[in-house]
């Protein structure tokens, strides 16, 4: 063991502040929010938000838990199509990866090459959303929220480099065992890049569960919003949370709108803080492998 | 002899007809048939979408509305718009691409140093944090701290008896804020990426170095640097070719329709945005996306030529 010099314990003293004076800025600002969530209203017109409540008040959770309904449809709509979307992309890009991946097919390449050029050059916002609205009718419906981000090159190459991993053996005995390609991909494919497909299916949920532009462009129908849309709609629209509060028919006297705009924030964030220490693991080793092979 | 024998071959191997190949490739087709068909569909489809930037749209005849020639082109360049929303956008790819890189390579080397093993999980698990969240949350954030009446930071001069500032009222501050939050949602996710980087540091010439007797500094300089350049010159080269795409969800939410501040914060994906959805200039807005389009393209073609040049195993295609 090297004794440690004075240019190291210099190192280790920058080092260390210099990681936890970014660390606790990346924390700091949601306890800005839980706290803003957490302090009375008319504290909040009088002293403005801060760190810690000046005056300490639940009374903007009790109110959205008296009116449930809107912030739980939210969140089903987004956990039905987090669901329905990531598990038909990650079987949908999975099966193309495989096929792409092996030899004996024969336009691998080309077929590699059409769908890598969708990610150096598309045709905009504007042309795919009059084709949505316009020609496929899909404005208001559960579908132009899964569509847009239904597929992407990047998922689909990086399950190749994944799938081309496989030992061919294993692949050729099953082919003469007589199975078709297909039953080789069911059968032996996929359990074999479980792996893989957990981490690309995680990025591809996070991608769902955070979008909420589909769901500006594509919908009208407030039964229809996801969380984060819905989320966006309360922050940014004074009057949209007075309506949901008198909407559900109990009556309020003061609706205390700035707290209940953070409570809903803090709300809209909670799963993803639950869900955060047993994911995060999957996208760093999604990344690390990236970063190398990628 | 053996060229002959080759001639002779050759043609024999292209010459199987398409029908077989195909039946032969048959399962491979199927398998690759959803994703190609949707590709089609939601990518190409929309490409050739793009000559509604010739033409003058109206909602009768759609895609068949009568053509203009470049006359939606000539006012995006005379108004001056293109010039403002392009410059706007490279500008802040460039600067959020400058201070992101170099505070993450600053994290990247420190957590690889530190061999506290708790320290450095907990740490860097609070950097990564911003990146789950949702823009529409960090637009929340925004307006918990800079909120005129209730924002912390007027709550804080406001303790301090200064007078409160309306950051609204000041587009340059946005620079700054703007270049602080997409710091903030990436130095977690780029830092990682970094960080597999130092993993594939040779131990040995580490070690040998420590022995030899040089101290921390030279070794970040003379070893860690020199063997994270690759990468950081492979992750800066694919930003410089996505330059002019914006970071559309960072901008609305944070300045959203917010007419003082595009002076200095409408990048191109804002702009195309607002022509779809207030203007309805849906030509307008096509052009400005068409010119993104190609522009970008040229760009990663010359940045691809580069890498192509100097490290080949780099290269897109």
């Amino acid at each position: 063991m090297i004794r440690q010099s004075k240019d190291e314990i210099a190192f280790k003293i920058i080092g260390y502040v210099y990681i936890i004076i970014i660390a606790m800025l990346c924390l700091l600002p949601f306890i800005l929010i839980l706290s803003a969530s957490l302090t009375e209203e008319s504290a909040i017109f009088k002293h403005g938000y801060n760190f810690i409540p000046k005056v300490f008040s639940v009374e903007a959770y009790e109110i959205l838990l008296k009116v449930p309904g809107e912030i739980i449809r939210a969140f089903g709509v987004t956990i039905i199509v987090a669901t329905v979307g990531t598990a038909g992309s990650v079987f949908v890009s999975a099966m193309c990866a495989y096929a792409l991946s092996n030899k004996k097919f024969k336009y691998r390449n080309k077929f590699s090459l059409i769908i890598y050029l969708t990610s150096v050059f598309s045709g905009g916002l504007i042309p795919l959303y009059i084709l949505m609205v316009r020609y496929l009718h899909l404005k208001n419906s559960l579908l132009a929220l899964v569509l847009p981000l239904f597929l992407s090159a990047w998922n689909i190459f990086l399950l190749r480099i994944f799938m081309g991993e496989i030992p061919q053996s294993i692949l050729e005995s099953a082919k003469i065992d007589g199975a078709n390609e297909f039953t080789i991909f069911i059968r032996i494919v996929i359990p074999l890049s479980i792996p893989a497909m957990v981490t690309i299916g995680l990025f591809q949920a996070l991608y769902y569960w955070n979008d909420w532009m589909q769901a500006m462009l594509y919908i009208n129908d407030k039964f229809l919003y996801p969380i984060q849309y819905y989320l966006y709609s309360m922050l940014n629209s004074f009057q949209s949370i007075n309506t949901a509060v008198m909407s559900s028919g109990v009556v309020i006297p003061r609706i205390p709108t700035e707290s209940i705009k953070m409570a809903i924030t803090v709300i809209a964030i909670i799963p993803t803080v639950i869900l955060f220490p047993f994911i995060q693991r999957f996208f760093v080793k999604g990344l690390t492998v990236g970063a190398i092979k990628g | 002899m053996s060229s002959r024998a080759l001639k002779t071959e050759v043609p024999r191997l292209t010459k199987v007809p398409l029908s077989v190949d195909l039946k032969k490739n048959s399962i491979f087709l199927l398998m690759v048939a959803p994703a190609i068909i949707y590709f089609l569909i939601f990518h190409y489809l929309p490409m050739s979408g793009l000559i509604l930037a010739f033409k003058r749209y109206n909602h009768v005849d759609g895609f068949l509305s009568p053509w203009v020639g470049f006359d939606n082109f000539k006012f995006l360049f005379v108004s001056g718009a293109i010039g403002r929303v392009t410059f706007n956008t490279i500008f802040y790819n460039v600067i959020f691409m400058f201070t992101c890189q170099f505070i993450t390579l600053g994290v990247a080397i420190v957590l690889s140093e530190i061999r506290c093993k708790g320290f450095k999980k907990i740490f860097h698990s609070l950097m990564f944090l911003p990146y789950f969240i949702s823009f529409v949350v960090v637009g929340a954030i925004v307006y918990n701290i800079f909120n005129y009446e209730f924002g912390l930071l007027n709550t804080i001069l406001k303790s301090l008896y200064k007078e409160p500032i309306n950051l609204y009222e000041m587009p340059n501050a946005w620079i700054l804020i703007l270049t602080f939050l997409n710091t903030w949602k990436w130095v977690g996710y780029t830092s990682i990426i970094y960080l597999a980087g130092t993993t594939n540091i040779n131990p040995e010439i580490y070690e040998a170095a420590h022995i030899d007797g040089a101290n921390i500094w030279l070794r970040i300089r003379y070893i860690i640097i020199p063997s994270l350049l690759p990468l950081m010159i492979t992750i800066m080269l694919f930003q410089l070719g996505a330059i002019l795409r914006g970071q559309f969800e960072l901008f609305y939410n944070v300045i959203g329709n917010n007419g003082t501040l595009f002076e200095a914060t409408d990048v191109i994906d804002t702009y195309v945005f607002r022509m779809l959805v207030f203007n309805f200039d849906i030509g307008m807005g096509t052009a400005a996306g068409l010119f993104q389009s190609v522009f970008g393209l040229v760009l990663i073609l010359i940045v691809n030529y580069f890498i192509r040049k100097y490290r080949k195993d780099y290269a897109l295609f």
